[in-house]
């Protein structure tokens, strides 16, 4: 037998990290991203289920679904982009804003994995399936994967999901296959508008930066960065956003939750709970001991002494 | 595109959509272009980052509206009311483009004395005929001063036949009559002024249902964003040819932009964003039964067309690019017939079918619900589901012989026979259907012309799969297979088909990008063909490079002029090139794009009178007094040499009618029409009329609807009354990025269909609280023709209307349902009406009107849902022919050997 089926492939060498820049501002919800994604990766449908929730039928990011655009109708609060200050809104008492119909704001942003810098379901795969790969990205493989869940628990942003069909967890693997190629990702190749953007992330928090102060300046205040740098227990995030309003608006979460930060609170919680359970079993313990002791002699041994 | 067409002289967008990214400000209108053409709303959007405004005035609040800076609602069809407002605004605050206006436009023009505007007829121009309901066709008075009268034919308009001679010939004179002043009473500026003067804001406002500062907010960014330093464009598509009074919302928008000063020049224009691929080139080398490739008017029975000669006469034009139809024309014959054509047999002209009534698609799809078509042959159409009024072309589909389609899937026509819900029993239908499985774009050789005029090649990548063949294929065979039928025969009628050149087939065995041989034989070498169109000398057959090279006494051969130049020599097809040229923003290297390469159209108007550019930031194209030429970014799209001080006399003709500071140059005056003498069938100017289904009576003129409107009567094709209290709510159709048309093409598709999967109908939340309908709920849409059910989707986004003193509804329909497919749902044009417009016979599926209410509909039998989507990819079961039972088979075998 060659020595070399003993041997594990050389580690390839580490690549300056990747990630997406999703610009909001530029989103014009073709979907494009999601179908790019599903023929790039050969996914299936999820479904034909009408929602009713605006033009999002997608829904949620799943093991089938790895790019999700998500729709947002927003009354508006005349700093919007349908009313910015190059034309000035409609006077208060015209038909159309009051008595009518408000006008409104239609938000639009695709969502994908974040590819966490430091990704909680990575933290919490106990069989080492998910890895960072040589760009950085996190990557499930699949042939380690053994359907545990643990993940899909551990993710704040809700993106990893067991497939009924074989039971492993699939997610977006940044186009791993066509960056080794020196391609980028299908999504971003195929955005009309360039709202997602794929490359080193040096570069992209660069540009962001840049492009967020171009964007305030044109009198959209209330722009700001998600995941480009890290805030509290979280991480900064391998795929960030430029976004106009609040992120519940986005369905992200305003500040999302790292388990294993929780985890020396948890475990001295754990241990001073088990301290503490302990206490009391020993309390109980000693209690009932000592109640034993002090129990009241039998009346014979009573009388025995008496006598 | 007679909108265009009238206002500068080609029926084309004047601009690229690459070109939208060097505007200032964009007023997309009838279009909703993020949805509909979402890669070439990355130019726009481009645009807005570099600070330009965009607008968007739209009766349904789109993905279009959330990307612009400002969205104005307005009521379906009621365009030109708030053009016209525009227009009323930028004349009275003297926001127009002063020089540009008094040079290169016919403001200074003066107008026959009889002419009549609306003004003064209540609605009605001169020549109006009420009991034929059409203007007259020769007579009128809509007509510059000092000319003859158009000569009156014979044709009935309702025939649709174009003629050039009508559209142009009525003026004969290089300098008609003006007053430089554009003081003259009768000078068009002053009859603008005064037909325009009653859109005011108020008036607008009461009309659209808009606020009334919307058309002053509007019009104030238009007029900031024009002038020497800046330019502006407007984008539009199906959301304003759609109408009865499409035409004419486009000649409104041809008058602002020449108002404004906005044609030829870059980030200027009106960019027609076409409703299909290569739709351009289908009107270019048209699919069209009144046109000739190039625009050249098919003969009709009812001119004088007998012979050649006659015909070259009463359709020819004295001064302009037109002037060259008769060289256009006999090298066309020549093309199509080869050594049969002749000067002694009139270069085959007698072969040339003619025309004798309108043979548009929506006139025979009536004559279809009648009884009186026999036979249809489709190629990737799909009327059952596509056409207005489905329900009457479903009705006529049944009454065939015979049905030939050529499509990918199976479409609701080709399985209108078995799955039409409301059909007949399948017993009963005794048409005969061939359905050809087609090849896809990918698996086929040809070229795409885009909306911008742009031809671009694309080459084979893998043979189709199956017995699917490109339509090329298709269309050769059938060729060859009638010809071997006709062979013998020695009727005249036949001789057009015996002498027909069809040498397209393939010199050598064509290898696929793979390296492998291609399966398929008999495909005609595509590239022979685009050799054909450009035209070659008939003596060595060598290729012209242009249409100049063209002439009329048989020694050229060109399919389509306009095209000439496309592939100049043996080796070189320009539609194939894809260099990139930094440095020059209009890209001449990428593809080719006709007239003669050149991408902005009239762009001589990018330079002042004297040749030289407007401003620096806005430099295109310029008069090189050095070398005494134009030069520039682009193709100048005049003649070579002219210099800009050069005038026309009276006597003038052909292309020395054009001066040097007349950008159009198929104008016989070489002006830009703010007033069209001619080229339209319902007036010189726009004017607002209301839909044939309107909720409100026109508040303007006493005429309700556009007065020459073509009806069909037919029990299921019923009209509304105008402002008919049983359909009070206004219905217009839109389009979804996620499906294609009528779906045919993505209701097929897994990945397509789980993004849009189901029917539904938007309203406001005002409406549904009205109508007791929560979001989500089936609901039930009818009126005089049709009755649909859908879901109902409750959003803010659609916004009631104070129209007239009341408020109006409106629901937004996509119309990409239908029974055939992996998603099902009601076809939403059974609602629409079958009606032509004057001009191009189109129909009114922007506005119409109906009403809706809660719950399913009762009556109606439901294609069976598919529930759960189909693996990817999804093929219907390709019949797998053994190779040596193909029509090719032979040659297989023989290959093999």
């Amino acid at each position: 037998m060659p020595a070399a089926f003993f041997t594990a492939a050389a580690q390839p060498a580490p690549q300056e990290p990747t990630g997406f820049f999703t610009d909001a501002t530029l989103c014009i919800g073709c979907k494009a991203c999601e179908v790019a994604c599903k023929q790039w990766n050969q996914l299936p449908a999820d479904g034909y289920e009408w929602r009713g929730t605006s033009y999002d039928n997608t829904h949620a990011l799943s093991a089938a679904t790895w790019r999700h655009v998500a729709f947002a109708e927003r009354p508006c609060d005349g700093g919007g982009r349908s009313a910015p200050a190059a034309l000035a809104p409609p006077p208060a008492e015209s038909a159309i804003g009051t008595e009518l119909g408000a006008p409104i704001r239609w938000l639009m942003v695709s969502d994908v994995c974040k590819h966490c810098r430091q990704a909680p379901c990575e933290e919490a795969c106990p069989t080492g399936a998910l890895i960072y790969n040589e760009f950085g990205n996190v990557y499930v493989q699949q042939d380690i994967c053994n359907g545990c869940g643990y993940c899909v628990s551990a993710c704040p942003f809700g993106v990893l999901d067991r497939a009924e069909s074989d039971g492993r967890v699939h997610k977006c693997t940044l186009c791993y296959d066509r960056q080794k190629d020196g391609l980028e990702p299908a999504c971003a190749k195929a955005c009309p508008t360039d709202s997602i953007q794929f490359g080193p992330l040096s570069q992209l928090r660069a540009r962001a930066r840049q492009r967020l102060e171009q964007v305030r300046a044109r009198g959209e205040d209330q722009a700001y960065l998600y995941g480009a740098e890290p805030a509290g227990e979280y991480s900064s995030l391998g795929a960030f956003f430029l976004l106009t309003d609040a992120p519940e608006a986005y369905n992200l979460p305003a500040a999302p939750r790292r388990p294993r930060a929780h985890l020396p609170r948890n475990y001295a919680w754990t241990a001073l709970t088990a301290v503490a359970m302990a206490a009391v079993a020993g309390w109980a313990f000693a209690a009932s001991f000592g109640r034993e002791a002090a129990a009241p002699r039998r009346p014979a041994e009573a009388e025995n002494e008496v006598a | 595109m007679p909108g265009l067409g009238t206002s500068f002289g080609r029926g084309a967008a004047t601009t690229s959509q690459r070109d939208l990214q060097h505007s200032d400000c964009v007023l997309i209108m009838g279009s909703n272009m993020a949805e509909a053409h979402p890669v070439g709303f990355r130019f726009p959007l481009m645009a807005r980052e570099r600070g330009a405004t965009l607008i968007h005035v739209d009766p349904h609040f789109s993905r279009t509206s959330a990307l612009c800076d400002r969205y104005v609602p307005i009521r379906a069809g009621t365009d030109i009311a708030f053009l016209g407002g525009v227009i009323r605004y930028v004349l009275e605050n003297d926001l127009w483009f002063q020089e540009y206006v008094r040079h290169y436009t016919n403001a200074g023009t003066i107008i026959d004395k009889n002419f009549t505007d609306t003004e003064d007829g209540d609605g009605l121009f001169d020549g109006f005929r009420p009991r034929q309901h059409q203007y007259e066709s020769g007579a009128k008075a809509w007509n510059y001063a000092s000319e003859p009268a158009a000569p009156p034919t014979e044709t009935p308009p309702e025939i649709g036949a174009e003629s050039w001679s009508e559209k142009l010939a009525a003026i004969d004179n290089a300098d008609p009559k003006h007053d430089d002043t554009l003081q003259h009473p009768r000078c068009v500026f002053q009859i603008l002024r005064r037909h325009f003067s009653r859109y005011t804001p108020e008036m607008v406002a009461s009309i659209c249902g808009c606020p009334p500062e919307a058309v002053a907010q509007v019009a104030e960014a238009l007029a900031r964003n024009s002038g020497r330093e800046r330019t502006s464009a407007i984008v539009y598509a199906v959301g304003w040819t759609q109408h009865t009074i499409g035409v004419q919302i486009i000649r409104a928008a041809g008058i602002l932009q020449l108002l404004l000063g906005n044609i030829g020049r870059p980030g200027g224009g009106i960019m027609a964003m076409r409703g299909h691929a290569s739709i351009q080139g289908s009107t270019d080398i048209p699919t069209l039964y009144n046109l000739l490739p190039g625009y050249i008017p098919q003969p009709a029975t009812a001119r004088q067309h007998e012979t050649l000669a006659r015909y070259l006469r009463q359709e020819h034009v004295a001064n302009g690019v037109w002037s060259s139809f008769p060289k256009y024309a006999v090298s066309l014959l020549k093309a199509w017939y080869g050594a049969a054509a002749s000067p002694e047999n009139d270069f085959g002209f007698a072969w040339v079918p003619k025309i004798d009534d309108n043979y548009s698609q929506l006139p025979y799809a009536y004559k279809m619900a009648q009884g009186q078509v026999r036979g249809y042959l489709i190629f990737g159409q799909n009327p059952a589901g596509g056409n207005p009024n489905a329900r009457l072309a479903r009705a006529g589909l049944r009454q065939l012989d015979w049905l030939v389609l050529m499509d990918w899937f199976e479409t609701e026509t080709a399985s209108y026979w078995y799955k039409d819900p409301d059909g007949a029993d399948p017993k009963k239908i005794a048409t005969e259907i061939f359905f050809i499985p087609a090849a896809m774009a990918a698996e086929k050789d040809g070229s795409f012309t885009n909306t911008s005029r742009l031809v671009q090649w694309h080459d084979k990548a893998a043979d189709p799969p199956g017995d699917a063949r490109s339509d090329a294929w298709f269309v050769y065979q059938l060729g060859l297979r009638l010809k071997e039928v006709y062979r013998d025969s020695e009727r005249p009628r036949d001789q057009g088909l015996r002498h027909l050149t069809w040498d397209y087939g393939e010199d050598a065995e064509r290898i696929l990008p793979d390296g492998t041989p291609s399966r398929i034989a008999g495909e005609p070498d595509a590239e022979k063909i685009l050799r054909e169109i450009n035209g070659y000398r008939v003596a060595d057959g060598r290729q012209v490079a242009g249409y100049h090279e063209l002439q009329d006494d048989g020694s050229t051969a060109c399919g389509c002029w306009i095209y000439s130049g496309i592939f100049p020599e043996k080796d070189n097809n320009r539609a194939r090139s894809r260099r990139r040229t930094p440095g020059n923003p209009a890209e001449p290297e990428w593809a080719w794009s006709w007239p003669a390469n050149t991408r902005i159209l009239y762009n001589r108007a990018s330079a002042d009178p004297d040749g030289r550019p407007w401003s620096e930031r806005k430099k295109y194209v310029w008069w090189d007094a050095a070398t005494r030429r134009w030069t520039g970014l682009d193709h100048p799209d005049f003649p070579p040499d002219r210099d800009p001080a050069y005038r026309p006399g009276k006597r003038s003709h052909q292309m020395e009618a054009i001066g040097g500071n007349s950008p159009f140059i198929l104008k016989p005056d070489g002006k830009g029409w703010l007033f069209a003498p001619s080229g339209t069938r319902d007036g010189p100017l726009p004017t607002h009329y209301e839909p044939v289904e309107s909720p409100v009576k026109n508040r303007l003129y006493a005429v309700q609807s556009d007065p020459a409107t073509h009806l069909y009567r037919h029990k299921l094709n019923r009209y509304a009354k105008p402002a008919d209290p049983k359909y009070p709510i206004v219905a217009t159709t839109f389009r979804l990025t996620e499906h294609y048309l009528s779906g045919a093409m993505s209701r097929h598709n897994s990945w397509l269909s789980e993004l849009q999967p189901e029917m539904f109908i938007e309203m406001s939340p005002l409406l549904a609280e009205e109508k007791g309908v929560a979001n989500g709920d089936w609901i039930t849409v009818w009126n005089a023709r049709a009755a649909i059910e859908a879901r109902a989707l409750v959003t803010p986004r659609i916004q009631p209307l104070r129209v007239d003193g009341r408020i109006v509804h409106q629901i937004g329909i996509p119309f990409h349902w239908g029974y055939a497919g992996q998603v099902v749902g009601a076809v939403a044009n059974d609602l629409t009406s079958l009606l032509t417009d004057p001009n191009v016979s189109m129909h009114e599926a922007k506005a119409f009107t109906c009403n809706l209410r809660r719950g399913r509909h009762a009556r109606v039998a439901r294609p069976p849902r598919p529930n759960a989507p189909q693996p990817w990819p999804e093929w219907q079961p390709m019949p797998q022919t053994p190779p040596a039972a193909q029509p090719e088979g032979a040659a297989l075998r023989e290959r093999r050997r």
